[in-house]
């Protein structure tokens, strides 16, 4: 909302403030400033002028040489404009003064333009006459201006006055953020009571009192509400002997001032009137409205409608409509019809000022793809006395303004109102809420300026119909905190019980997730959770995957984000695409996010949110160095287990050969593999891809941080090394698991140290060598218990299919 | 004899101080003092002395050998300071090659800057929790005050799944998963992702990340909402930091306030990141609506409480000075590299 600082004077008088003050105090009352402007930035030695005399340019045929009075002298002016003749008034800035922008108009420099008194080819020149955009404005403001040349004065203009002041630019304009709950500051009075409250000034509002012409409304116009819970109020009145000109100067400067282009008195005055209460109008061609008759009823499914911005819009059964005896004239709340439109021949105007269901209005403003000010207005919830004063107020200017008669009386269909709400004053409670020792005394002054009504017998406090945000203890404690000041409220911290500071037991596993992915050189990246149903044909996954079974948003930005990933590696392969397309070398990158999975769809309760830990890498390192990064993860929780991998895991987009499921405790808690080369076209990645994913809620479940101290060894250990030739179809894993079987207590460990396949090794074999050491906690070992042990194993791999090395 | 025992000891000196290695001299050792050496021969030959010399000539043999033994001793001293300074000298290397490194990875800017709030208010007593990103409309609007109908709905700009589910908007419907748990006092934050469909731009993206706090206890006041939320913004932005508590307005908190920072790229006096006005927007705040308190089961005549929000991303970018938002989700590595 934007309104000039004048405006706003009007009805607070005492208000004397720099824009500054104004800014910082109503902001810390609540009213925020965005930011403001003066309007007569950088204009300086700007006044009004009369063409006494032009001739032409002895030395150039587009220049013209103008004497202008400028009140007490007469200056001599060279222009170029086209549009200007003797005797026309115009802005004039002399010598040393300053303009805000060039006559192309576009964006203003910061410190304006100079002028100077020089010489136009040889001809002496004192100064310039000014075009509305070399005045920091435009045509649409000002429409009277012309669209090439300089701005010129109605004939009344003063000779020799303030220029600048007569265009109504010695102002201010504040843009305010007004909050959802203060529909009433949606209005220059609302701000103004604001204002005036957080000055301390008394608050002046117009004296609306209308003098009509003694007819009475009833024989115009009748109204029928058929809907009245979509419609709490239907004011209308009537004015005849329109006549449509020009608004008076003050309204038009108002109504610029506040971002509106002033049109002819009739629309000024509604608009005005909707700025100025905050309360949106209509008003009807009442030689159109069939039986002179208003019905607010709601539309039929499917009807349409011809709105006055000429768009046929498509209607339904929950929307309101503005009909006469015959048909709809316009769409209650949002816009009128074409069918009904004023045209500068009326003669006989209804107004309408009415208070309509917020929740409906907004929503048929969304299905109808059609916003307005009145609607934005309507849709917070009007307080219906309003509807009353601004139709009076609207009538009090057509008959000020001269344009036109008003009749008597208001056809006003009413549904019962509100009583004014009441609030127990409890300033113990409000002390206590806000931290203060503001007196009962200080905090019945609040309510003064606030005109929040106090009764004493009840010991309640009555809250005016405009405040309809006012409803518990707690909003009169912001209130008193308002205005008392929310910089003069105490800084202390919480006292009573001490709690004691901590991650969960989740994120403390998560936090060392990333402490070792780091250590690992893996970079954070992160991800939407929304992406693309095409995703799974780009993971090969298999057309009934359970993968495929996603939530869908309703309405999404776009197919690209509109479901909840079910898998996390699109966003992974998706960000290494991105570096290696970016020719980054070696890139690794982990992400810690969710994945949705619905139990079942459509969602009938909340999904299983599964973190993932991603881990995702190209350039130096392989499989193997994927799996040291799973396993330091693994030993940094606390699980000291050993992790099998499983190559049967059937991930379609891994792989086939190079994958496995990490399989901890009986239970597949992840997977990692290389990047199957189709999918890393897909992608368009030209290199191989190593991805680990685990998933947290398994992880969460076996970390622990629990560690117990094991007595380091005492006794010497006995080391064997064997070096066998291995059917390739065995893997180092199966090895290892006979070897922990049978090397008994005595087995403290084994280490491979050599796989070779090739020359030297018999066709389907490889050659693999491991070093298995022997200790015992509390003896030497003998020669013998080593042998025994060793005899076991070497029967393991005897029934294995593998033969020792000589 | 005695000229024997001078000859011998000219001899060795000689020899040690002609000698240029350390293992030469090690060979001197031996033959002069080893078992077989030279003077080790003239103590065999004493047999053949009267017996009233032999003390005095015993005494002249180890004089020599003291003597020799502390030349010897000296002259290796020198040798291997020597050796060592030689050494030291030829394994001078180029400090400026350049350094092997393990790679160590980039935490994201936004976790950087969780884990700085969170560090800070767990120092204050606060636990870190979470709630579910799938949200029910109870917990996103109802519970918060925010009914059926109201326009802060509209607002939010929600992603919807069907008429009951969407993803949460704000991080603060973990305030009423928390309160319903019953356990009091409570104070908590929780980070967490959230959702608004505003399509993506520099300034805007449809998923970024919130922190939510809340303290409900006995006693808590509009003061103590201030008090922590300035000591928080002293820790995060640096000591001098100055805060400006504005009123706002919030549904699920009365009074409502949002925060300004003194702006801590130029300290207040007006720049480019606060557009001239020295102050820094950082977050939303107020008292906990008793209407909330209620619906959570918590009664508002016995206890009060505060609740807060602050977007991470805001203060990611404006702590870096990120000047593009779409640069936090598109993980390339040269951007995360710089944290």
């Amino acid at each position: 909302m934007n309104t000039g600082l004048s405006w706003i004077k009007a009805y607070v008088p005492g208000l004397t403030c720099t824009g500054q003050e104004y800014c910082d105090a109503m902001t810390l009352s609540g009213t925020k400033v965005e930011n403001f402007a003066r309007l007569d930035k950088n204009l300086e030695k700007i006044v009004i002028g009369q063409i006494e005399k032009i001739e032409k340019h002895p030395d150039a045929d587009k220049l013209i040489v103008c004497q202008v009075n400028i009140g007490e002298e007469v200056v001599q002016i060279v222009t170029g404009a086209p549009n200007i003749k003797e005797g026309d008034k115009v802005p004039v800035v002399l010598d040393g003064g300053k303009v805000a922008g060039g006559h192309e108009g576009g964006p203003l420099p910061e410190d304006g333009i100079t002028i100077k008194a020089g010489k136009l080819r040889g001809i002496p020149s004192n100064g310039m006459m000014c075009s509305i955009e070399e005045l920091g404005s435009d045509r649409n403001m000002y429409p009277e201006a012309p669209e090439l040349g300089i701005y010129i004065f109605p004939e009344d203009a003063q000779v020799g006055a303030d220029a600048v002041e007569a265009l109504g630019m010695r102002d201010t304009v504040f843009e305010y953020e007004i909050t959802s709950n203060r529909v009433d500051c949606y209005s220059v009075l609302g701000i103004a009571r604001e204002a005036a409250a957080t000055f301390r000034k008394p608050f002046v509002p117009p004296v609306v009192e209308v003098k009509d012409n003694g007819e009475d409304v009833r024989d115009y116009i009748s109204v029928e509400v058929k809907d009245p819970d979509l419609c709490s109020r239907y004011c209308a009145r009537v004015c005849t002997n329109i006549k449509i000109a020009p608004s008076p100067d003050w309204m038009q400067r108002r109504l610029r001032a506040s971002g509106i282009r002033p049109i002819n008195n009739l629309v000024d005055i509604t608009n005005y009137v909707m700025e100025e209460y905050g309360q949106p109008m209509h008003a009807f061609d009442l030689d159109t409205v069939a039986g002179h008759k208003i019905i607010v009823r709601r539309a039929k499914d499917g009807e349409e409608f011809q709105t006055l911005d000429e768009q046929v819009r498509k209607l339904d059964k929950d929307i309101l409509m503005i009909c006469d005896g015959e048909k709809e004239i316009g769409i209650a709340g949002i816009m009128g019809g074409e069918n009904s439109k004023i045209t500068d021949q009326v003669k006989t105007v209804l107004f309408e000022a009415a208070t309509f269901n917020g929740p409906n209005i907004r929503k048929s403003a969304k299905r109808l793809g059609l916003r307005t000010d009145a609607s934005g207005k309507f849709e917070k919830g009007l307080d219906p006395h309003n509807a009353e004063a601004a139709i009076n107020r609207a009538c009090q200017l057509i008959q000020e303004l001269g344009c036109g008669d008003v009749v008597g009386g208001m056809v006003d269909v009413c549904q019962p109102m509100k009583e004014r709400a009441r609030i127990p004053f409890e300033p113990e409670r409000i002390n206590t809420l806000l931290g203060t020792d503001i007196s009962r005394e200080e905090m019945m002054e609040i309510f003064g300026r606030l005109e929040i009504a106090y009764d004493q017998g009840r010991e309640e406090l009555i809250v005016p119909t405009y405040r309809q945000d006012l409803e518990c203890g707690a909003d009169i404690a912001e209130e008193v905190a308002r205005f008392f000041g929310y910089d003069k409220i105490p800084t202390t911290l919480p006292t009573g019980e001490a709690t004691a500071g901590k991650l969960s037991y989740k994120l403390r596993v998560e936090q060392k997730a990333r402490d070792i992915a780091e250590y690992c050189g893996f970079s954070q990246g992160m991800n939407y959770s929304f992406e693309s149903p095409r995703v799974f044909d780009r993971l090969l996954l298999p057309k009934d995957s359970p993968l495929r079974k996603a939530i869908v948003i309703a309405n999404p930005l776009g197919e690209d984000f509109s479901i909840m990933r079910t898998i996390s590696l699109n966003g992974m392969l998706t960000s290494l695409a991105t570096n290696y397309n970016r020719r980054n070398k070696d890139v690794r990158l982990y992400e810690l996010g969710n994945i949705y999975l619905p139990h079942q769809l459509p969602l009938t309760e909340l999904p299983d949110e599964r973190m993932q830990f991603t881990l995702g890498m190209y350039g130096e390192g392989d499989f193997y160095t994927m799996k040291g990064v799973v396993e330091e993860f693994f030993e940094a929780v606390g699980m000291a287990k050993k992790a099998v991998y499983d190559p049967a895991s059937g991930k379609p987009f891994l792989h086939p050969g190079r994958q496995a499921d990490i399989v901890y405790e009986k239970e597949t808690i992840g997977y990692l593999g290389e990047i199957h080369p189709q999918v890393c076209k897909t992608y368009d990645i030209g290199t191989r891809v190593y991805v680990a994913v685990l998933d947290m809620p398994c992880i969460v479940a076996k970390a622990t941080f629990d560690r117990k101290y094991e007595g380091i060894a005492k006794y010497p250990a006995v080391t064997r090394d064997i070096s066998m030739v291995v059917p390739r179809a065995v893997m180092a894993g199966q090895i290892e698991a006979m070897l922990e079987q049978r090397g008994g207590k005595l087995l403290e460990g084994y280490q491979l140290f050599d796989v070779y396949e090739g020359e030297q090794i018999k066709e389907g074999f490889k050659s693999m060598a491991y070093s298995i050491t022997f200790r015992a906690k509390d003896r030497t070992l003998e020669e013998s218990d080593v042998a025994t042990a060793m005899k076991k194993i070497l029967n393991g791999l005897e029934s294995m299919g593998i033969e020792l090395r000589q | 004899m005695r000229e024997k025992l001078e000859q011998i000891k000219a001899e060795a000196l000689k020899q040690i101080q002609n000698s240029s290695a350390l293992d030469k001299l090690n060979e001197i050792r031996v033959s002069y003092l080893g078992k077989k050496g030279e003077l080790t021969a003239v103590l065999k030959s004493m047999k053949d002395v009267a017996a009233e010399d032999r003390p005095k000539i015993g005494q002249m043999v180890n004089d020599a050998r003291k003597e020799i033994e502390a030349v010897l001793e000296e002259t290796m001293a020198k040798m291997e300071a020597a050796a060592l300074e030689a050494r030291l000298r030829n394994e001078t290397i180029d400090v400026t090659l350049p350094a092997k490194k393990d790679r160590i990875g980039h935490r994201h800017p936004n976790t950087i800057a969780q884990e700085e709030v969170e560090r800070i208010f767990i120092g204050m007593g606060y636990e870190v929790v979470e709630g579910p990103e799938v949200e029910t409309d109870y917990y996103n609007f109802e519970a918060l005050n925010i009914p059926a109908d109201h326009p802060a709905k509209d607002e939010q700009d929600t992603f919807f799944i069907n008429g009951d589910f969407l993803l949460r908007t704000q991080t603060s419907g973990t305030q009423v998963h928390e309160m319903e748990k019953g356990k009091l006092p409570i104070r908590m934050i929780a980070p967490g992702r959230v959702f608004r469909s505003d399509e993506v731009d520099a300034t805007h993206s449809p998923s970024f990340h919130q922190i939510e706090g809340l303290v409900v206890d006995r006693h808590i006041t509009l003061a103590d909402l201030k008090g922590t939320l300035a000591e928080f913004a002293r820790e995060l932005f640096g000591e001098d930091t100055r805060v400006k508590f504005r009123p706002h307005h919030f549904n699920f908190t009365e009074p409502s306030a949002e925060m300004d920072v003194s702006c801590f790229k130029c300290g207040g006096k007006g720049c480019r990141f606060c557009k001239g006005s020295g102050w820094i927007e950082i977050l939303g705040c107020g008292m906990v609506h008793p209407n909330v308190l209620t619906m959570s089961g918590i009664d508002p005549e016995k206890y009060s409480g505060f609740a807060f929000g602050m977007g991470l991303e805001r203060i990611a970018l404006l702590k870096y000075e990120i000047d593009d938002m779409r640069l936090l989700y598109e993980n390339d590595i040269r951007f995360l590299k710089q944290f």
